[in-house]
């Protein structure tokens, strides 16, 4: 053992550590950038009940045709599609205990902050405080 | 404006919590018989589409992912979000009272959190009001000329 090696074990801990969070990160992101999206989309279209085209399992002909032609779905959908693979690298490099409690957490802080920003969504100190429970309780649940 | 859900929205926001959390755990009860795959058995994905737990869970997914999209298309989606977190609750106390599992102090902790969360958004209104400039109806400039009237 030479005198180098505890101070290469601390760089080699330290790039894994980073390599870890970056994909937790890029899951999470991934997840807003989609879910914010599809709000948006979903928003625009407004209540899909009045866009239904008759009675029965055809009249929900209008609402599917409507949300598939919607640009912002699709790519939001695209970004849920490329999170999901993300999730999969991620959980190769990352323990499950950490990366499912840690992807969910930051994904519902940064979905307020999304769509406070992005939705225009009225984040009162209730919302708030809603996701700061959620966020925290999703980390005890998974203890 | 207070928007008060209709009962068949809360129908729907119900299926959300639903859907979610047992499609997951149809999902990896599943996974759990086909056993782990990697990128040199993909075919054994093609196998785990004839497993009965597969194919509920997907049935059930496709039906979160429905229902998740009707409740954006009337409420916010900070809204909506606590109720998806109440899949989990769903999840651990499916674990509890069905399959006997042991619960820990950390989780009962966490299944309170998450059910105030949803007591605090549900106080509330479900959906934000601002002038949508898609629609001329609601125009910014329209709105101020007639605030008020009509609503």
């Amino acid at each position: 053992m030479t005198a180098t090696a505890p101070a290469t074990a601390t760089s080699l801990l330290q790039t894994h550590v980073f390599r870890e969070w970056s994909a937790i990160l890029t899951v999470a992101a991934l997840a807003i950038t989609g879910e914010v999206l599809i709000a948006a989309a979903m928003r625009r279209l407004g209540d899909l009940d009045h866009l239904r085209t008759g009675p029965g399992i055809r009249g929900y002909l209008g609402p599917v045709r409507a949300i598939l032609s919607s640009p912002l779905f699709l790519t939001g959908a695209l970004c849920m599609a490329l999170n999901f693979f993300a999730m999969l690298y991620a959980l190769s490099i990352v323990d499950l205990s950490l990366a499912a409690p840690a992807t969910a957490s930051l994904t519902y802080i940064g979905n307020a902050a999304a769509a406070k920003v992005f939705l225009r969504e009225n984040v009162d100190r209730r919302r708030w405080l809603a996701v700061l429970f959620v966020a925290i309780g999703v980390v005890l649940l998974a203890k | 404006m207070t928007h008060r859900l209709k009962p068949s929205q809360y129908a729907i926001l119900l299926t959300v919590m639903l859907t979610a959390s047992v499609g997951d755990t149809l999902l990896s009860r599943g996974m759990a018989q086909i056993g782990p795959v990697d990128l040199h058995h993909l075919p054994l994905l093609f196998h785990a589409l004839a497993n009965p737990y597969i194919i509920s869970g997907i049935v059930l997914l496709i039906g979160f992912f429905a229902s998740y999209m009707t409740a954006l298309s009337w409420a916010d989606l900070t809204f909506v979000m606590p109720a998806t977190a109440f899949g989990y609750v769903v999840v651990a106390l499916l674990s509890r009272f069905w399959l006997h599992e042991h619960l820990s102090l950390y989780r009962w902790a966490g299944i309170v959190l998450i059910v105030c969360a949803v007591g605090f958004v549900a106080g509330g209104p479900s959906r934000t009001e601002h002038p949508d400039p898609a629609h001329p109806s609601s125009h910014p400039n329209l709105d101020l000329m007639d605030s008020g009237a009509g609503r």
